[in-house]
C-alpha cells in the first residue's frame, strides 16, 4: 500500500499552492485520503519535467481507485475466500446473528463483506463502521485476513 | 443449499446460480471449493481401454475382467467417495479375496486408528464452535488446506459458550516448520520448530506442564505455552500431516501429552483430514474388521499388517483399481512407477495422472454435484448431501455394483 510519504516524493514539492492546499505534503495526503485529483496539481500535468513522475504517480494511485468509499481494497488475486473476514465483521453479525455470528455465510444482502466465487465481495459499504461522520478504525476484517487480501486506503 | 466435497469440512451452506452447463454464481464457496466445483466442467474423463475411447459398458466389462483374472488384486482410493460407495467397494474386496486401502495409509491412518479406537479422546466441530477457547493447530494449515475452519468453527466464529469470540475468548496457537498463513493469524502463539522437532517439543511442554523447567525451545516462551495449556477451559489439538509424518512411531508421546493435559483441564483432539470421505472408509473398515486401513481379505477372512499398505501391496499387485484419489501423483515415487506397470482401473470424474497411465477409465460423477450420498466430516460427523445438476453419468457406488454384477 502506498503511503503519504511516497506520494509526496513524486510531486513538484514546490509548495506552489496552486491546488489551493498549503504544502505539496498537504495536497498527498489528501491524494491519499482521495480528498483530491492527482489533476489539481497544474505544475504536474503541464510542465514537461515532471512528466516520469506523473506517469509513476498514476501507476501508484491506480490501485486506490479501486476502492470503495471507506477506502477499502480487495485484492481479488490474494483472497481464499475463507470468509474470516465476513464472520469477523461487526456488522455482518449484527445483520445475520444467525449465520454469519456462528460461522455460516450470509443469506441477506445486508451485509458488508460476502464470499462470492471463492473471492470476498463489498456490498453496502456505508453500512461500514468507517463510514460517515462518526466513523471509527474498525478492523475487523484486515486483521482477520491470512493473505493480507484486504486493506485500507 | 448444495455440500461442498472439496475438503473434510462439507460446507452445506453453499448456494449455487445454475445456468445449463454452468455454475454461474457460487455463494460462500471458498476459493477452494471454487476450484474443485469449475473443475466439472473441464477435463472430464470418456470410458477408455488402453487410450482408446470405448463405450462404458465395454470398459466396466474390461475392468471386472482384469480384476477376476487377478490373483492379488488391490483397491486403492476410497477417500473421495461416498460411504455407501465405500462399502460396496469392501464388498468387492471380499468378493475378489483383495487388499484394501486408502489414502489414510500414507496419511493420517496412524492417529486415526488411535482417535476412531478411543485412544485419543476427540469431539465434533460444533463442540469447538461452542465451546473451545483454545485451538493449537499443529503442523497444519488450515487457511491453505481448509480455508473455512477457522471462520466456521474455530476461532472466529461465536458460540453458545463463546460468544466474545475471537476478540476475547478464544486463543489460536500454530506449531509449524514455516510462518504458515495461519500462523499470521495467531500473531503472538506461533512457535516454530525445524522438521521433525516434534517429539522434543512434546516432551519440553510435558516437562512445563509438570513444573520443570524446559530443555528445548525458549524457556520463557515454553512456559508461557503452559500457562496457557493449563488455563484452557476446553482445548482442542488439530495435528495436520506436519505432526503426523514428524512424530509416526513416536506417536505415543501425542497420546502421553493428551493424558497430561486431561488431568488438568479438558483437551480433545480432531485429525486434519484432507479428503472429504477419508474418516467415513476408516470408521466403516473398522466397523466391519476391526481395522481401519491396510486389510487383506484373501483366504475369506481380513488380515491386516504393513504388508498390506498400499506402499507394499503396489509392488506386489497384479491388478489394481483405483478410486477417488490419484496415487500416481500422491505417493512415493517407486510405488507410483510400481503401481503404473500393472494393469491399473481408474474410476474418476476427471482426468488426472492415474487416469492417464490406467489401462481401463471409467467415468464417474462428481459427488455434491452430480450424485448425492453420505460423508463423514473431519470430526465424525455424517453428512447426507443431495445433488444440484442432473446427470446421466453413473455414481462411484453404481459402477462398483456394475463391475461386482459383472464378476
Amino acid at each position: 500500500m502506498v503511503g503519504a510519504m511516497e506520494i509526496y516524493m513524486l510531486l513538484p514539492k514546490t509548495n506552489c499552492k496552486k491546488c489551493g492546499l498549503p504544502t505539496c505534503m498537504a495536497f498527498a495526503v489528501g491524494l491519499l485520503g482521495r480528498e483530491k485529483k492527482i489533476d489539481e496539481c497544474t505544475p504536474l500535468i503541464e510542465e514537461k519535467k515532471y512528466e516520469a513522475k506523473l506517469k509513476k504517480l498514476r501507476e501508484v494511485m491506480a490501485p486506490l481507485e479501486n476502492a470503495s468509499e471507506t477506502g477499502l481494497i480487495i485484492h481479488p488475486e490474494k483472497c481464499f475466500g475463507c470468509g474470516n473476514c465476513v464472520v469477523a465483521c461487526p456488522v455482518n453479525v449484527a445483520a445475520e446473528p444467525t449465520r454469519c455470528a456462528v460461522g455460516l455465510g450470509p443469506k441477506s444482502d445486508k451485509v458488508i463483506l460476502a464470499v462470492e466465487d471463492g473471492i470476498v465481495k463489498c456490498m453496502n459499504a456505508k453500512e461500514c463502521r468507517r463510514f460517515g461522520p462518526n466513523k471509527i478504525l474498525c478492523n475487523a476484517c484486515t486483521a482477520t485476513c491470512p493473505s493480507k487480501a484486504i486493506e485500507f486506503v | 443449499m448444495t455440500t461442498c466435497t472439496g475438503c473434510s469440512l462439507l460446507c452445506e451452506d453453499i448456494e449455487l446460480a445454475l445456468k445449463t452447463g454452468a455454475i454461474t454464481q457460487a455463494k460462500n464457496l471458498c476459493r477452494k471449493g471454487q476450484g474443485h466445483f469449475q473443475a466439472l466442467f473441464t477435463e472430464r474423463t470418456r470410458p477408455m481401454i488402453d487410450g482408446q475411447e470405448v463405450s462404458l459398458d465395454q470398459a466396466i466389462g474390461k475392468a471386472a475382467e482384469i480384476l477376476k483374472s487377478a490373483k492379488l488384486p488391490l483397491l486403492y482410493g476410497w477417500s473421495n467417495s461416498t460411504l455407501e460407495a465405500q462399502a460396496v467397494g469392501i464388498d468387492l474386496a471380499k468378493k475378489l479375496g483383495a487388499t484394501i486401502d486408502d489414502t489414510s495409509s500414507f496419511c493420517q491412518g496412524i492417529l486415526m486408528e488411535r482417535v476412531l479406537t478411543g485412544k485419543i479422546p476427540t469431539c465434533t466441530l460444533d463442540d469447538v464452535r461452542n465451546y473451545a477457547d483454545t485451538s493449537v493447530f499443529w503442523g497444519a494449515d488450515p487457511s491453505n488446506s481448509h480455508p473455512r475452519h477457522l471462520s466456521r468453527f474455530a476461532y472466529y466464529p461465536r458460540g453458545e459458550k463463546r460468544q466474545k469470540s475471537y476478540e476475547e475468548e478464544r486463543t489460536c496457537i500454530a506449531v509449524d516448520v514455516r510462518k504458515s498463513a495461519t500462523a499470521r493469524l495467531c500473531s503472538n502463539y506461533y512457535f516454530r520448530l525445524a522438521p521433525g522437532q516434534d517429539a522434543e517439543f512434546i516432551e519440553a511442554i510435558l516437562a512445563v506442564l509438570e513444573g520443570k523447567i524446559p530443555k528445548f525451545g525458549d524457556k520463557k516462551r515454553m512456559i508461557e505455552l503452559g500457562t496457557i495449556l493449563r488455563k484452557t477451559e476446553y482445548g482442542v489439538i488439530f495435528p495436520g500431516l506436519g505432526m503426523v509424518y514428524s512424530l509416526q512411531e513416536k506417536m505415543d508421546l501425542l497420546e502421553t501429552l493428551v493424558v497430561k493435559l486431561n488431568e488438568i483441564t479438558t483437551f480433545k483432539v480432531i485429525p486434519m483430514v484432507g479428503h472429504y470421505n477419508m474418516r467415513g472408509f476408516n470408521q466403516l473398515l473398522l466397523d466391519l474388521t476391526g481395522f481401519i486401513n491396510r486389510v487383506s481379505f484373501k483366504d475369506g477372512k481380513a488380515s491386516h499388517g504393513p504388508e498390506n499398505s498400499v506402499i507394499a501391496a503396489a509392488k506386489r499387485c497384479d491388478a489394481a483399481l483405483v478410486i477417488g484419489s490419484d496415487p500416481l501423483c500422491a505417493l512415493p515415487f517407486a510405488t507410483a512407477r510400481a503401481l503404473a506397470k500393472v494393469p491399473l482401473i481408474a474410476i474418476d470424474p476427471r482426468r488426472s495422472l492415474t487416469t492417464d497411465a490406467a489401462k481401463v477409465v471409467i467415468p464417474s460423477a462428481m459427488y455434491g454435484l452430480e450424485a448425492g450420498g453420505t460423508a463423514v466430516r473431519m470430526d465424525g460427523v455424517k453428512i447426507a448431501f443431495e445433488p444440484a445438476i442432473k446427470s446421466d453419468l453413473l455414481s462411484d457406488e453404481q459402477v462398483l455394483t456394475r463391475i461386482m454384477e459383472a464378476i
